[in-house]
């Protein structure tokens, strides 16, 4: 019967044959990753409160991407005891449904950041950043003071029209007042009605202590303080986080 | 390809009968061991689709119905049972009755250290040693809002200055100078007033007007001797503990800039049991009173 399974020798003299075996060899493992992702609408559970991402806050999450920080810190609590335990309610596939790409990460050098938020006070998270040491005698994280410069903010609305086209459902109101609203929610006297009413439950404030300028430190530390709050999970029941 | 199956004359085994160009190639089989563990590994894997949740997109759950997010409930409420009788005793007792039962005591303690390694120390220090830059230590006996049981628990409970709680300790230092309540020579003066305080002035002058400057400015929060004031956390200005560093730069800073640290409400984070358990961990850390 595997007779056949021989004969290997017709593959390996007939270019074409071969070729033609190669392709569907491959297109297999590719449909395997592939297909799932056309699913996507209907395998991603629908949850209350998630949001896409503030100007300031999208900022500060290329910040945590440029500098890497997904290399040492995880953000994904997965559904064991001990992490429900010391991090909170385990994850949702929804909580990183506008991340573009998605911040899991792999390795825990340092604890893991999907529920931060709220966790500390921005003035400790700038102290942390400026110099870890300060604050955690015990940190192996490098120091990362150099973000007291002033955030580059000239690419924001297209950043965020980049996020458009990849699904985030930013509107068009939001791209055209993009970086007026990423100065608003930095400076906390600043008039902010726009801003509210586009991002529900974002938080103005002088993340770094300093409010007379908006830096990066400001970015990084509005995205750190907004991780993992968008879900209320005293409102919401497992039942509810259903896969539709 | 003449596939003629030998027997090599040098090692004895057989070979695979391909050749190429007088080359033969020995048949040297995978060791029995591997080739078996090799099988059960798939047969392994064929019982693991057929029992776990395996094969996407299907909704297949597998003959067990298992999943990780099902687990997971039962798995705290089996744990939290356990506790519950615990937990149920330490939610009634307050931190003052907890600290007086040996048997809750312990049960506190061990928590409590639990509950601050993973909460508490980052701000205060893995020992309750605080950090310069607005971190209070908590194992002095030196409290901006008391360090009685019920003090720490309020603090605890409700945080300071967060926005987030009505109830949040703390209020609005003025920013002296920004706000243009004192002139920078003014400002000098005061801090060098309050380096007097504790013995460090080195111009009297200069302390002498801080003086009259302190006593229309600041007594009303930090006292007339700048004792402080715990109901509004207004630190002690005549010790040597300082929040924000203690040298005259430091000084100048504070009154020009104002202070105001945040620590977050922990009431709406943790539960009753736990915020108790923190207070008589808190609370025995040196400075309890």
């Amino acid at each position: 019967m595997f007779r056949f399974l021989r004969d290997h020798g017709i593959i390996e003299r007939n270019l074409i044959l071969m070729g033609v075996l190669t392709l569907i060899t491959v297109s297999i493992g590719g449909l395997v990753q592939i297909v799932p992702l056309f699913t996507m609408e209907t395998t991603i559970e629908r949850v209350e409160g998630v949001r896409p991402y503030t100007p300031l806050e999208l900022t500060g999450r290329d910040i945590y991407v440029r500098e890497g920080c997904y290399t040492c810190h995880s953000q994904m609590v997965r559904p064991f005891r001990d992490e429900a335990e010391r991090y909170g309610n385990y994850s949702l596939a929804a909580e990183s449904m506008y991340d573009h790409p998605f911040q899991w990460g792999s390795k825990r050098t340092g604890p893991d950041l999907a529920r931060l938020g709220g966790k500390y006070s921005d003035d400790w998270h700038a102290a942390h950043l400026r110099s870890p040491r300060a604050v955690v005698p015990e940190s192996v994280m490098p120091p990362y003071a150099f973000l007291d410069r002033p955030l580059d903010t000239g690419s924001i609305a297209a950043r965020m029209k980049a996020q458009q086209a990849l699904g985030t459902p930013y509107t068009d109101e939001m791209i055209a007042n993009a970086a007026a609203d990423l100065e608003a929610q930095a400076r906390p006297d600043a008039d902010a009605a726009g801003f509210s009413g586009r991002y529900a439950r974002a938080r103005q404030g002088s993340f770094d202590g300093n409010a007379k300028e908006v830096t990066e430190m400001d970015a990084l530390v509005a995205y750190l303080q907004m991780l993992g709050t968008l879900v209320q999970f005293r409102d919401v029941t497992t039942d509810q986080v259903r896969q539709q | 390809m003449p596939t003629k199956v030998e027997k090599d004359s040098i090692t004895g085994r057989m070979t695979t009968g391909h050749e190429w160009d007088g080359l033969k190639e020995l048949n040297t089989p995978l060791p029995k061991w591997w080739l078996y563990t090799f099988y059960a590994c798939i047969a392994f894997a064929v019982v693991w689709m057929v029992v776990y949740p395996a094969i996407p997109m299907t909704g297949a759950r597998g003959l067990t119905g298992w999943t990780a997010r099902g687990a997971i409930g039962p798995e705290l409420e089996a744990e939290r049972a356990k506790q519950e009788p615990m937990l149920a005793k330490l939610r009634a007792a307050t931190p003052a009755e907890i600290a007086a039962d040996p048997e809750l005591r312990a049960y506190a303690m061990a928590g409590g250290r639990i509950a601050f390694a993973n909460n508490c120390a980052g701000c205060h220090g893995a020992g309750g040693q605080g950090a310069t830059g607005g971190f209070p230590s908590l194992a002095d006996d030196d409290w901006l809002y008391g360090g009685s049981y019920e003090s720490i628990h309020t603090t605890i409970e409700h945080g300071v200055r967060n926005g987030t709680d009505s109830d949040a300790r703390g209020i609005a230092m003025p920013r002296f100078l920004a706000d243009g309540l004192l002139k920078p020579a003014e400002v000098a003066d005061v801090a060098e007033y309050v380096l007097s305080l504790n013995g460090r002035s080195t111009d009297a002058a200069a302390a002498g007007r801080g003086e009259t400057l302190f006593a229309e400015n600041c007594v009303s929060c930090h006292g007339e001797k700048g004792e402080g004031n715990r109901d509004m956390g207004a630190p002690r200005l005549s010790d040597q503990v300082w929040l924000y560093g203690g040298d005259k730069a430091s000084l100048v800073q504070s009154i020009s800039y104002s202070r105001a640290g945040v620590m977050p409400a922990w009431g709406s984070r943790l539960d009753p049991a736990v915020i108790n358990m923190l207070t008589v961990y808190v609370h025995s850390l040196g400075g309890g009173e």
